[in-house]
């Protein structure tokens, strides 16, 4: 039996009310769909939407708390880019980061792509990859009624911490940000002070 | 032809290292190298730099964008084989016009002892252009620096991607065993 079918969170709603919380943090998508989800909870220059570079959502959210420590920094991502990624945990942990956490959207398969099954609706656990790879605190979302708790690992307790949400599978219209990266990435910086490169 | 042996030669690590701080580069990312070594003794030595070891070569161009976004100047350092890791990877600085520079310190190439390393080796500069990385090869020490201020410069002022492909015939190729 599939364990995609417990999964019940509603991405869209779900990434709404955790990014209504943010506080100010700066969030870096992964991708695709997390990118899509923040888009359509509203823009903002401080979301670096990306359409590129699977993998690479949380080491770029890893440079960018090292850069800016005084900051909130959220890698937002999705099971498939987590796993194909999954080393850079390990980077995480060893820079320990105390501003940096790890939200990974998390529907068991690639759905962007078709949904072909994902490697964690099986036997693969991010959570406990997490933890062995030195991230101590972590967090396993199913219901809405826990998003209080999540809320507070991602944007108040001491990173770097992850959390994994089991979202369901979700037929949602496509909504599509800005596609050149250098007006992102230009937006981005000048949202944090920072002129041209 | 073969090379004679020569005096001891010049010191292009000590050169990096000081066009690195000379650059307020601050966090370099690195899968080691033996070639690197001396180089990287210095960076972990130096308590104002940040040294991110990493697990595969491409989280390199994600950390050295984030970094950048972040307004803080930083570069990677690998060996050849490394280069192979990054190709998809390096779309991502290269979209979002961030400098991302790379130091390459060369296997499969000149001499080589182990013929597993010949295929990247052999790859690296041709492949680095494919994906538009501007490369700069060295193949003398007294060279380096210079080579690495001048791939240094262009990547930070121009926000692109920069290698500098340090040649097997300044590193040695030597067997296992020999130091």
């Amino acid at each position: 039996m599939k364990a995609s079918k417990s999964n019940k969170l509603d991405r869209r709603t779900f990434t709404a009310e955790v990014l209504k919380h943010r506080n100010g943090a700066l969030v870096i998508p992964g991708l695709g769909s997390p990118t899509w989800d923040c888009y359509a909870a509203g823009d903002s220059p401080e979301y670096l939407y990306s359409w590129g570079g699977m993998g690479l959502a949380v080491p770029t959210a890893l440079g960018l708390a090292l850069a800016q420590p005084g900051k909130r920094v959220l890698a937002l991502t999705g099971d498939g880019e987590m796993m194909m990624g999954i080393g850079s945990l390990a980077v995480v942990a060893a820079q320990a980061p105390k501003n940096l956490a790890i939200l990974v959207l998390d529907n068991e398969s690639f759905s962007e792509t078709g949904r072909q099954t994902g490697l964690t609706s099986g036997k693969a656990d991010i959570c406990e990859i997490a933890k062995g790879m030195g991230i101590a605190r972590t967090l396993l979302v199913r219901e809405m009624a826990e998003t209080g708790a999540l809320i507070e690992l991602l944007f108040e307790t001491a990173g770097p911490t992850l959390a994994v949400a089991k979202i369901a599978i979700t037929d949602d219209a496509w909504k599509l940000p800005e596609k050149d990266g250098a007006a992102i990435a230009r937006r981005f910086r000048n949202a944090l002070g920072l002129g041209a490169a | 032809m073969t090379q004679a042996p020569t005096a001891p030669q010049h010191d292009w690590s000590s050169d990096v290292f000081a066009a690195i701080k000379a650059r307020d580069v601050s966090t370099v990312c690195t899968i080691p190298d033996g070639g690197l070594t001396r180089l990287l003794k210095m960076i972990e030595a130096d308590t104002a730099m940040r040294l991110v070891t990493l697990t595969t070569e491409e989280e390199g161009m994600g950390i050295v964008s984030g970094l950048w976004l972040g307004g803080t100047k930083s570069m990677i350092a690998m060996q050849s084989s490394g280069v192979g890791n990054c190709i998809n990877a390096l779309g991502f600085p290269q979209t979002l016009k961030a400098p991302c520079l790379m130091l390459v310190t060369m296997r499969g190439q000149w001499g080589e002892f182990n013929p597993w390393q010949v295929t990247m080796g052999q790859a690296v500069e041709p492949v680095l252009r494919a994906v538009g990385v501007k490369c700069f090869a060295v193949d003398k020490a007294e060279e380096v620096g210079e080579t690495f201020v001048a791939a240094a410069d262009l990547a930070f002022n121009g926000g692109l991607a920069t290698a500098v492909l340090v040649s097997q015939r300044i590193i040695g190729a030597k067997g296992f065993g020999q130091k």
